[in-house]
């Protein structure tokens, strides 16, 4: 299908990414031809044709419930763009 | 001594020939040689390689990879070495664990030389969509090693390391083996723990080795198999003893010869090629007949709406938040991430996160991803069907040799096309393996491509050593 600018911008909005007018108009071009080649789809049969998720079903496997020394909390902060103390810091939600 | 083949140089390490030391420092002295030409890596630890060779020579065998230099794929974790997934959204990003792989090679021995290179998260064909740098075909560096292994694929064909491990989502460790004249093994879904690698598309993820023969790649493949806690889809199936099956040839195999994959637009050389390596594996003992796989024309429609539609839900964690890049000056928390992730990632993966986001959307969701779903079921069944007759299946790896870099760079669709022989065993979960099999009239390599039933790896690798053994093509190494 062929896409309209405002859908462009709502999926944008949707994934959490701020696009430029230039890469707006490129992904119009460009996800409109993708999804004119996938709109093939359309055609196969599918009638009563279960979905498929997992190639292969494996078995749910399950462990007790324990506490683990897997990371300690400086090690997970490490990587963290901004701290607080032993917190992720993000901008004031609340005022 | 570095085109010795990765389980020689394990049994001369093992005898005490070889130190790790010298091979380490022999790779090491390869690479700076010949990778500002190549560009197969992102990051080389020399200290941390020739740390671990010292230790590996002065301690008895951990294992079958006792002091072999190895690479990884910048998106598998190794503690403490920066790890990329060649995206600027993780530049910086020191991992504080192992992937189970990274650890399941150390624990057998392996010195981890370097991180290599690759379209960004993994999302791409010919590795040039890398935030960082492009990786020149060995063989021919004006052209693509393929992707998205590729800088994997390249360090293997160049002789910088022994082997190498990959990922493959559509092709990505297949069909780069095929264009740099590797063996290239993609496991059966499961068979290899995801735990620690860096998520592209989870229903279709599976890590790999490339190498410069079959019986490599049988190694490197015993090392990683085999059901992980940290991974609960990691299967609970005995692995087999892969090497021991590897001589046994192929007399009585049933090996099929699908239709479709001989596509429209394919390279005639490379379709020929293919009907030779039927030819001589008939000649070595097998029986070749036509199958057919009537739903692979859809199979890249179908993919190319289910794997970006788990990407974009798999990428959605890059928020600048937690790790990974974080954009200045932000006021509010939905700036934050809009414009980390905008700063972040690179016109492929926003491409594709945008498809998957499109694909998943309300008034959507039925008529793409359902849809495509459903279609997976049918190119599930199709492969069932095929495997009541045939053991294998074979195939090219890729519909054309090598091409040009940047020729394809601004067609989405022409560079999803290099996919679309390979993509149809990642939706299905079956394993595949790409084996050279020809030299070009042009002098590129031509990769075959073997199919196979769900946990049957060591069918693949005995049928592709039966080929390896007829062309060894694995003493043809690049000009550099």
């Amino acid at each position: 299908m062929k896409l309209e600018l405002a859908q462009v911008r709502h999926v944008a909005k949707l994934a959490r990414l701020s696009l430029t007018p230039e890469e707006e108009a490129r992904f119009l071009t460009q996800l409109s031809a993708v999804l004119e080649a996938v709109d093939a789809l359309a055609s196969v049969d599918t009638t009563g044709v279960p979905p498929t998720t997992f190639a292969l079903s494996t078995a749910a496997h399950v462990r007790p419930d324990e506490v683990r020394d897997e990371l300690d909390v400086d090690v997970a902060l490490r990587n963290a763009p901004q701290k607080v103390g032993t917190s992720f810091a993000i901008p004031r939600v609340l005022e | 001594m570095l085109d010795l083949p990765l389980w020689a140089l394990a049994s001369k390490l093992a005898g005490k020939e070889l130190t790790s030391v010298e091979v380490t420092q022999a790779c090491l002295s390869r690479i700076a040689a010949t990778d500002p030409k190549v560009g197969a890596f992102l990051r080389v630890d020399p200290e941390g390689a020739l740390s671990a060779a010292r230790a590996a020579d002065a301690s008895a065998s951990r294992g079958p990879l006792h002091g072999v230099p190895v690479a990884l794929k910048d998106n598998l974790l190794t503690a403490g070495v920066e790890t990329t997934a060649g995206s600027q959204i993780l530049a910086g990003f020191v991992p504080p664990t192992d992937a189970t792989v990274t650890a399941r090679l150390k624990a057998a021995g392996a010195v981890i030389v370097g991180k290599t290179n690759l379209d960004e998260f993994a999302m791409g064909s010919s590795t040039e969509s890398s935030a960082f740098q492009k990786t020149k075909n060995p063989y021919a560096l004006e052209r693509t090693p393929g992707g998205s292994s590729g800088g994997s694929a390249a360090a293997v064909a160049a002789r910088q390391v022994f082997g190498a491990l990959g990922s493959d989502t559509g092709g990505s460790i297949r069909q780069p083996a095929a264009l740099c004249n590797v063996v290239g093994l993609k496991p059966t879904w499961g068979r290899v723990s995801r735990s620690g690698v860096v998520a592209y598309a989870s229903s279709l993820d599976q890590v790999g080795p490339l190498a410069r023969s079959v019986r490599d790649a049988a190694l490197l493949l015993q090392v990683i198999a085999g059901r992980d806690a940290h991974d609960a889809t990691s299967a609970d199936v005995a692995v087999p003893d892969f090497a021991a099956t590897l001589e046994d040839g192929v007399k009585g195999l049933r090996i099929g010869l699908p239709r479709e994959y001989f596509v429209e637009g394919m390279d005639p050389e490379v379709a020929a090629a293919i009907r030779d390596a039927a030819k001589t594996l008939e000649a070595a003992g097998a029986t070749v007949r036509e199958v057919s796989l009537p739903h692979t024309k859809h199979a890249l429609a179908a993919y190319y709406v289910i794997a970006p539609a788990e990407a974009s839900s798999n990428l959605a964690r890059y928020d600048g938040v937690r790790f990974g890049h974080r954009a200045k000056d932000v006021k509010q928390l939905k700036d934050l991430y809009e414009r980390s992730r905008a700063e972040g990632f690179g016109p492929e993966v926003k491409r594709r996160i945008m498809l998957g986001t499109f694909a998943l959307s309300a008034g959507y969701h039925d008529a793409y991803y359902v849809k495509a779903q459903q279609v997976r079921t049918l190119i599930r069944r199709d492969f069932d069907q095929a495997f009541a007759d045939v053991d294998v299946v074979l195939s090219a790896a890729s519909p054309t040799c090598a091409w040009l870099l940047g020729e394809k760079l601004d067609d989405p669709l022409a560079m999803y096309l290099m996919d679309v022989l390979t993509l149809p065993t990642n939706l299905a979960g079956l394993p595949g393996l790409s084996v050279p099999t020809a030299k070009s009239s042009g002098g590129l390599p031509i990769g075959a491509q073997l199919i196979g039933k769900p946990f049957d790896e060591a069918t693949l690798l005995r049928a592709a050593r039966a080929l390896e053994r007829e062309r060894t093509l694995d003493a043809w190494s690049p000009a550099l």
